[in-house]
C-alpha cells in the first residue's frame, strides 16, 4: 500500500521536474544598454528623425543549444540599431531582448511580454521556425510585424499571418537546392537522411526526401536531447548511402557526426542552415571536415562594407550566419521609424511597400512575407572553419 | 519497409544496446540504494551523474592539461598514459559524484529526518540566505557576505523547526529532491563558463574495432564500458553482501528501528548509502564521457529519468534488479527505435515499463534490498 501512493508520489514528481525544466529559464525582456548610445546629443540634435520612446525587439535564442545562431542575430540588428541612433541622435531607438532559448513552449508567454511591451514597433525574428509557429499567431493577432531573418520552415507563410516577413529565401527554395546538390554535385546515388523532429529540421528533411525519391535508402528521426544516437547510426552504417542529410540544429548535428564517423560511416554528411555555426566544428571535432552544409542565407563577411562595419563594432569577429540578413531586417523597422511611423499599424503598412537594397539581397516582400530571391550557397567545412564554396544552380 | 534493417542490424544493435543500458544500470543502482534504504525516490540523483560528466572533464582538461584537439585531430593517448588518464578520470568523477551525493544528503535530506542536524541546518541555512542574497545583490562577493551572515539565525530556526525526532512528511522528501536537482542544474548552467551549451571532452581513446562478432565491429569503448559496470556491479554486490557495513545497510532496508536498537548508526549507514550510489553514478559518467564526449548542465535529466524507470523496470530496492531493468531498457529502446523509427525511442521505454508493471507489479525481479541474499 504505501509502496504504491509513493510511487504515485513519484510518477506526481517526475511530472512536475518536467513542468520545471520547461519553465525553469532567466528569458526575461531587457533592454540592453549597449545600444544606447551616450553622445552629446544636444549638439547634433539639428538633423535627422526625432522619436522618442521607441524600440525594436530581438526574439529567439540567446541560450541554450541554438543559441549560437541567436547570438549572431543579435548582433547584427544591433549593429544596425547603433548605426542609426549614431546618425540620429534626436531619435534613439532600443534594442530590447527576448531569450526564447529555441524553445517552443516558452515563446507564446515570451510573445506576450513582448507584445505587452508598447515601445516595440518591430520583432527581428524569431529565429527558429518551432517558436516562429508557436509565437506568431499572437504576434498577428497583435498587429506586431516580425521580420525573421532565419525560420525557414516552408510552411510558415501558409498561415496567413498578415504581420508575416522573412529575410532569407525558405526551405521550399533550400531543399529542393539540397537535393540538386546531393544529386549532381556529389553525384550520390544512395542517400540517407535524418531529421531531429523538429518544425525546421523535419520540414527540411522532408522536402530533401520528397525531391529526392527513391534515392532514400534510408532514413530516421532522433530525438536531440538525448546522447545516444546509435539506432540511426547502425540504420545508416548498414544502408550505406554516399551522402547523409541530415535536417536539425548545430548541437545536435556535431553528436551526430562523430557518432557517425566512430561507427565507420564513410558517407559525405549534409546539413541545412542551422548547422551553419562554429558550434558544429567544435561539437564533431575532426569529423566535421568535409562536411557540407547550405543556407539561403548570404555570406556576411563577403560585403567588405557590411563586415568592416560589424568589425569596428564587435572587435575581432566577423559577422556570422544570419547576422547580414538580421541587419537587413531591423534596418527595414528603422526605415520605417525614420519615415515618422510610431505606431504598430503604421510600421506594418510601410513593410509592404518597403523596397531597398539590402545586405543580402534587394529587400522586398511580397504578400505572403516572402523576401524575393532564392539564393541558395553551398558551403563547406575544411581544416575546422566554413568556407563558402558558391552558388547553388 | 523498415523491419528488413533490424535484423541486418540485430547485433549492431544488440551492442550499443548494452552498453549504454549498462550506464543506465550503473546510474539505476543509486535510486534503487536509496530507495532500499529510505523509501525514498532520489530525484536529484540524475545531477550526481551530471557532476561526475563535469568531473571527469575537468580532471581531463584542467588538471592533467588535456588539450581539445592536437594538430587538428583528437589528442589521442596510447598504452600505460591513457591506462593512466582514464584511471584518473574515473577516480575524479566517483571522488567527486560520491561527495555530491553526501552533500545532498546532509544538505537535502538529512535535516528532514528529524535527526536534529546541526552541519545540515547549517548548510541548508547558508544556502536559503545566498539564494535570497540573489534577489538582492549582483555581485557574488556581497551575495556571499549576506549568505554567511544570514547563516546563524537562519541555522538556528531551521534546527527549531526540525528538532530532533520530528520527521518532516514523505512528501516533503520529494520536494527537496526536486528542488536540490532544479538548484544543482540551473546553478551549473548560470555559473558554468559556456551557460546552457554543451561541453566538450577531449577524447583520449581511439575508438578502434578490436573484433567482430556476429558480423559486427565491436569497438573498445564498449567493451570497457560493460566490463567497467560489470566489474562496479559485482563490487557494490560483494560490499554490500559481505562486509560488514553491507549488513548494516541491509540491516537498516529491512527495519531502521530494530537496526537502530541492535546498535546499527542508522544517519552513518545512510550516508554510506549515498557514497556508493553517488561512487556509481561517478563510474557511470566517466564511461558515459568516454563514449559521447560531452556534458551538458541537464544532460542528467533525461539519463536520469531512463535510469529511473531501468531501476523501476528491474525491481526497484533490489540491486540485481537494477542490472536487469537498465540492460533490458537499453536494448528495448534501441530495437523499438530501429522498428518504428526513432521518433518512438521514449514511447517504446515507458510502454514496456507499463507492461511490466502490469504484469509483475514489483518489477522484473521484484524483491527489495531487504530480502537480497547471495
Amino acid at each position: 500500500m504505501k509502496k504504491s501512493t509513493l510511487l504515485r508520489a513519484g510518477a506526481i514528481a517526475v511530472s512536475l521536474a518536467f513542468v520545471t525544466a520547461a519553465c525553469g529559464s532567466d528569458s526575461e525582456g531587457s533592454v540592453s544598454e549597449d545600444t544606447v548610445v551616450t553622445e552629446d546629443t544636444a549638439a547634433a540634435a539639428v538633423d535627422g528623425v526625432t522619436c522618442d520612446g521607441v524600440s525594436i525587439a530581438f526574439f529567439g535564442a540567446l541560450s541554450g543549444d541554438a543559441g549560437n545562431l541567436g547570438k549572431n542575430i543579435r548582433a547584427g540588428a544591433d549593429l544596425a540599431v547603433s548605426e542609426f541612433n549614431t546618425a540620429n541622435p534626436g531619435c534613439q531607438v532600443g534594442l530590447v531582448d527576448f531569450d526564447s532559448q529555441g524553445d517552443p513552449a516558452q515563446a507564446p508567454a515570451l510573445a506576450q511580454k513582448a507584445i505587452d511591451d508598447a515601445s516595440i514597433l518591430g520583432i527581428v525574428g524569431p529565429a527558429f521556425s518551432g517558436e516562429s509557429k508557436a509565437a506568431n499567431p499572437l504576434f498577428d493577432a497583435a498587429g506586431l510585424a516580425i521580420i525573421t531573418p532565419s525560420a525557414t520552415n516552408a510552411d510558415l507563410n501558409d498561415n496567413n499571418w498578415k504581420v508575416f516577413h522573412r529575410a532569407l529565401a525558405g526551405d521550399d527554395k533550400q531543399g529542393p537546392a539540397i537535393a540538386t546538390y546531393i544529386q549532381k554535385t556529389l553525384a550520390a546515388a544512395k542517400v540517407g537522411v535524418i531529421d531531429d523532429a523538429s518544425e525546421y529540421g523535419k520540414g527540411l528533411a522532408d522536402i530533401v526526401k520528397t525531391t529526392l525519391g527513391a534515392a532514400v535508402v534510408a532514413s530516421d528521426s532522433i530525438d536531440p536531447k538525448a546522447a545516444d544516437f546509435s539506432a540511426a547510426v547502425s540504420k545508416m552504417k548498414e544502408a550505406a548511402p554516399d551522402a547523409i542529410f541530415y535536417g536539425g540544429y548545430y548541437a545536435e548535428a556535431g553528436k551526430l557526426a562523430k557518432q557517425l564517423r566512430d561507427a565507420g560511416v564513410t558517407a559525405t554528411l549534409v546539413f541545412g542552415d542551422g548547422v551553419k555555426d562554429n558550434g558544429f566544428i567544435e561539437a564533431a571535432g575532426p569529423a566535421a571536415d568535409g562536411s557540407i552544409i547550405t543556407c539561403t542565407c548570404a555570406d556576411g563577411a563577403s560585403n567588405a562594407e557590411f563586415a568592416a562595419a560589424y568589425t569596428a563594432k564587435f572587435p575581432g569577429e566577423t559577422p556570422q550566419t544570419y547576422g547580414a540578413e538580421a541587419y537587413d531586417a531591423a534596418k527595414a523597422f528603422l526605415a520605417a521609424i525614420a519615415a515618422g511611423k510610431t505606431d504598430r499599424a503604421g510600421v506594418l503598412e510601410f513593410l509592404g511597400t518597403y523596397d531597398a537594397a539590402g545586405v543580402t539581397k534587394q529587400i522586398k516582400w511580397d504578400e505572403t512575407g516572402e523576401v524575393a530571391g532564392n539564393a541558395v550557397y553551398a558551403y563547406k567545412v575544411e581544416a575546422g572553419a566554413i568556407a563558402v564554396i558558391g552558388l547553388i544552380e | 519497409m523498415r523491419d528488413w534493417l533490424i535484423y541486418r542490424t540485430f547485433w549492431d544493435l544488440t551492442v550499443t544496446g548494452v552498453a549504454l543500458g549498462s550506464i543506465y544500470a550503473l546510474v539505476a543502482l543509486g535510486y534503487t540504494l536509496v530507495y532500499g534504504v529510505l523509501r525514498l525516490i532520489n530525484f536529484a540523483h540524475s545531477e550526481i551523474f551530471m557532476i561526475g560528466t563535469f568531473a571527469s572533464l575537468i580532471t581531463a582538461t584542467n588538471v592533467l592539461g588535456l588539450p581539445m584537439l592536437e594538430a587538428g585531430d583528437y589528442p589521442y593517448r596510447t598504452g600505460f598514459q591513457l591506462v593512466l588518464i582514464l584511471l584518473a578520470c574515473l577516480l575524479g568523477s566517483m571522488v567527486l559524484s560520491g561527495a555530491g551525493a553526501v552533500a545532498l544528503e546532509r544538505a537535502a535530506y538529512r535535516p528532514l529526518r528529524g535527526s536534529g542536524d546541526q552541519f545540515g541546518a547549517v548548510v541548508l541555512a547558508f544556502v536559503t540566505a545566498f539564494v535570497v542574497g540573489l534577489v538582492f545583490f549582483d555581485t557574488p562577493k556581497s551575495n556571499l557576505i549576506f549568505g554567511i551572515i544570514g547563516t546563524g539565525p537562519i541555522a538556528w530556526m531551521y534546527l527549531n523547526i526540525f528538532r530532533r525526532g520530528r520527521q518532516a512528511p514523505r512528501l516533503a522528501f520529494l520536494i527537496s529532491a526536486i528542488g536540490a536537482s532544479t538548484a544543482i542544474t540551473e546553478a551549473v548552467a548560470i555559473w558554468g563558463p559556456r551557460d546552457r551549451e554543451q561541453y566538450q571532452t577531449p577524447r583520449v581513446l581511439e575508438k578502434k574495432t578490436l573484433f567482430q562478432l556476429f558480423g559486427t565491429d565491436i569497438r573498445i569503448d564498449y567493451v570497457i564500458v560493460i566490463i567497467g559496470a560489470l566489474l562496479m556491479m559485482t563490487a557494490l554486490l560483494l560490499f554490500v553482501n559481505r562486509t560488514r557495513l553491507g549488513r548494516g545497510v541491509r540491516a537498516v532496508a529491512q527495519d531502521v528501528e530494530t537496526a537502530k536498537i541492535l546498535g546499527v548508526n542508522v544517519d552513518f549507514v545512510i550516508l554510506i548509502t549515498f557514497l556508493l550510489g553517488g561512487v556509481m553514478a561517478g563510474g557511470a559518467a566517466m564511461m558515459f564521457t568516454l563514449v559521447y564526449d560531452q556534458s551538458k548542465f541537464n544532460i542528467g535529466f533525461l539519463l536520469g529519468v531512463k535510469s529511473f524507470t531501468a531501476a523501476v523496470l528491474g525491481g526497484i530496492g533490489n540491486l540485481k534488479g537494477a542490472l536487469l531493468g537498465g540492460i533490458v531498457l537499453g536494448l528495448a529502446e534501441n530495437y523499438g527505435s530501429a522498428l518504428f523509427g526513432g521518433e518512438w525511442k521514449d514511447v517504446i521505454a515507458f510502454v514496456l515499463l507499463l507492461v511490466v508493471l502490469m504484469f509483475r507489479p514489483t518489477g522484473l525481479l521484484g524483491e527489495s534490498l531487504a530480502k537480497a541474499r547471495v
